[in-house]
């Protein structure tokens, strides 16, 4: 494990992305550096509106107008390759998405379309980014079916193996869009259909969800949360991403199936080997989920460390509130006294100056940098700057 | 031995049902669907119920040589059960061929005009920005002038360009429509593009094509629906306004608009002449008023937001 840990697969650095509203630009993220190493899970915290998911679309480029990512790098490693992601052009990008990083989205019921049942939207999946194997499957299983098949039977099935090896040599081969457009003999598909669903259905069972022969047909809304959110999990996992982001997956969950869900992304994990950018403000389930944690502020990453050395000591001062902030019983009710500043004229310096009870002149000044206060233990903060 | 339902299509049964129940529940939708399937059969069953002439182009009335070359309209009687109209055209043919016409008219108009729709609606509400702009922009342009105003002056340049009277009013009715149709795509498709599940298909490597076609356009296509079968009454009015107006069909063509235009003369006649006019207008409001019935029936059914009351 200590091994596969030190291999960065996702390196963000100095990410800046703004919004252009009416109100003015909203500098949304403010140079956000982070890293993600193989097989760890990193939980990103911070309040609403700090940037957390922003990052994350950023990762996958999926962010809409009018948000528009304006430097920075997020360097991707691949098959022994880095490459920088905001170089890549849509084609690659879409080969991307789900292929090596896939999202998880916070309300599963509006993540599903509410025209397809489970299945076929799973199974879109398998098509946009496992087609491949899929028809080596079905040759696989028609030249079986040949050799014992007879008459006229044999000489369709020869047909149909016909056409799906020049799928497998040309996808965008004419004569099998053409095939597939002239009915009953459109039929060859059910074969390709009939591996999807075997497919599709067998993730679901990992997924743990009861009865999977029955779900791939429900629509969304026939499903409960939990269950919703194990489809759209289901559809993350479908070409084994290398990345899994998932952007708050159990805020709108119970308490009980929220601990399923987590239980579930765990285990996952350890099977599956993945890596997981764990988006939340809950900073029960960091504790609970994650190897390493990013609190972000106001647009700024300003503290990455091990879980458990953020939560024993925290460096930054916002850090420290928040800790201080999760309610306990016995303790009175503390909080950061202030605001988040407005991301459209934010202070000068350090973004978080006006609510730090240790502000200096210089966190008026200038913008603290990421430094290295201990040992993998990164903060931005003006008190740890100086002395290394 | 008893039919098993399986499970899997439960829920589509008891859609069905929903939507069989909640017609029964509104005479109204009904009585609209009974017009429509009323005309369907007279359209579908025109060279039964009255045989054309052989040789003849079947949309064309034939006039009745017995009655001699007289302009006035003939009244009703065994042989033309509708009564004659100019130069002794038989009304009752005239109605149940314009029939037939009317749903080639208005098929001829609506595809065209949902495709464009579909496609340039997709486009501006999916890709927004400049592209978005252009379109809304040249919609502006033709809904800013009034329809049949707009649709008679296509019809009479295309006329001049020597297009055949029935083609050019087909393409003015399809250009003055497709605006329509574009923005209201447009607008679902805004309501749609912003759903997490077009996120979703986005993070999931789906192409702007398969975002456009397979994920926001079932999400669209009850409106579509809705306003497509409210329209289908609507455009065989224009085109029967165009007729009415001299613009469209060539005299003696089985169009009610043009009946009503050769029954006209005959309106200063008191009820004299009743059955010339009075057919024809019959048989357009009732297809009209057939549609707008089944399109708020549809309405009812398939608009989640009337359809749980």
């Amino acid at each position: 494990m200590e091994k596969a840990v030190s291999e960065e697969i996702i390196r963000v650095e100095d990410l800046y992305l703004n919004f252009y509203t009416y109100e003015g630009v909203v500098k949304a993220l403010d140079g956000v550096s982070l890293n993600i190493k193989r097989g760890e899970i990193l939980g990103v915290v911070g309040e609403t509106g700090c940037g957390k998911s922003v990052t994350s679309l950023s990762i996958l480029k999926i962010v809409v107008p009018p948000g528009k990512i304006e430097g920075g790098q997020i360097k991707f490693n691949v098959k022994g390759k880095t490459y920088n992601m905001l170089e890549f052009n849509e084609p690659t990008m879409s080969r991307v998405r789900g292929r090596y990083i896939s999202m998880v989205f916070q309300e599963p019921r509006a993540a599903l379309n509410p025209v397809y049942s489970v299945g076929d939207q799973i199974g879109e999946v398998f098509y946009l980014h496992r087609k491949e194997e899929i028809i080596k499957a079905v040759i696989e299983q028609l030249r079986k079916e040949v050799e014992t098949a007879k008459g006229f039977r044999k000489r369709v099935l020869r047909l149909y193996l016909s056409l799906y090896e020049r799928m497998l040599k040309n996808p965008k081969s004419l004569r099998v869009r053409l095939a597939s457009k002239i009915p009953i003999l459109r039929r060859f598909r059910n074969l390709m259909k009939k591996e999807v669903r075997k497919r599709t259905v067998e993730l679901l069972r990992t997924l743990r969800i009861p009865d999977p022969e029955r779900v791939v047909d429900m629509y969304p809304h026939e499903l409960s949360g939990g269950m919703a959110q194990r489809c759209v999990i289901a559809m993350a996992l479908v070409a084994n991403p290398i990345l899994l982001i998932a952007d708050e997956p159990t805020t709108n969950l119970d308490v009980t199936v929220q601990a399923q869900i987590l239980v579930l992304i765990r285990e996952l994990q350890k099977k599956l080997g993945s890596t997981i950018l764990y988006i939340t403000h809950d900073l029960g389930v960091v504790a609970e989920l994650c190897d390493r944690v990013a609190v972000m502020y106001a647009g700024n990453v300003v503290e990455i460390a091990d879980v458990m050395t953020l939560f024993k000591e925290p460096l930054h001062p916002y850090t420290q509130g928040l800790l201080e902030s999760i309610p306990r019983p016995g303790k009175p009710f503390t909080s950061i006294p202030g605001i988040v500043p407005s991301l459209i004229n934010p202070p000068p310096g350090c973004r978080f100056n006006e609510r730090c009870k240790y502000a200096m002149d210089i966190c008026w000044k200038q913008k603290p940098p990421l430094v290295e206060a201990g040992k993998e233990h990164y903060v931005a903060c003006h008190l740890y700057s100086g002395g290394k | 031995m008893k039919f098993k339902v399986p499970e899997r299509l439960q829920p589509t049964i008891r859609e069905i049902k929903f939507i069989l129940r909640r017609i029964k529940d509104t005479p109204l939708s009904l009585f609209g669907i009974a017009i429509v399937m009323f005309f369907v059969v007279i359209a579908a069953f025109a060279p039964l119920l009255a045989p054309p002439v052989p040789g003849l182009n079947p949309y064309l009335i034939p006039s009745d040589p017995a009655l001699g070359f007289r302009v006035e309209p003939s009244p009703p009687s065994p042989k033309h059960p509708f009564g004659t109209t100019l130069l002794q055209r038989d009304i009752y043919y005239g109605c149940i061929w314009g029939t037939r016409w009317a749903f080639q008219v208005a098929l001829e108009v609506i595809i065209p005009i949902v495709a464009i729709g579909v496609v340039l609606g997709l486009i501006a509400g999916y890709y927004g920005g400049v592209i978005d702009e252009i379109l809304m922009r040249f919609t502006d342009i033709i809904l800013a002038f009034p329809g049949l105003i707009l649709a008679m002056c296509l019809v009479t340049v295309l006329t001049q360009a020597n297009w055949t009277t029935i083609d050019s009013v087909l393409l003015s009715i399809i250009l003055i429509g497709w605006p329509g149709y574009t923005r209201l795509i447009r607008g679902e498709t805004l309501r749609v593009r912003n759903e997490d599940y077009i996120e979703a298909a986005r993070a999931s490597g789906a192409s702007d094509l398969r975002i456009m076609f397979r994920h926001i356009l079932p999400n669209t296509i009850y409106s579509i629906i809705i306003v497509a079968s409210l329209d289908f009454g609507g455009i065989v009015l224009t085109t029967a306004a165009l007729s009415f107006l001299g613009l469209g069909a060539p005299t003696g063509w089985a169009d009610w608009g043009r009946l009503i235009y050769d029954g006209m003369g005959f309106v200063s006649g008191g009820l004299r002449w009743w059955w010339s006019w009075v057919y024809p207008g019959v048989f357009i409001s009732l297809f009209v008023l057939g549609w707008s019935l089944l399109g708020d029936a549809l309405r009812d059914v398939l608009d989640p937001l009337y359809r749980r009351k």
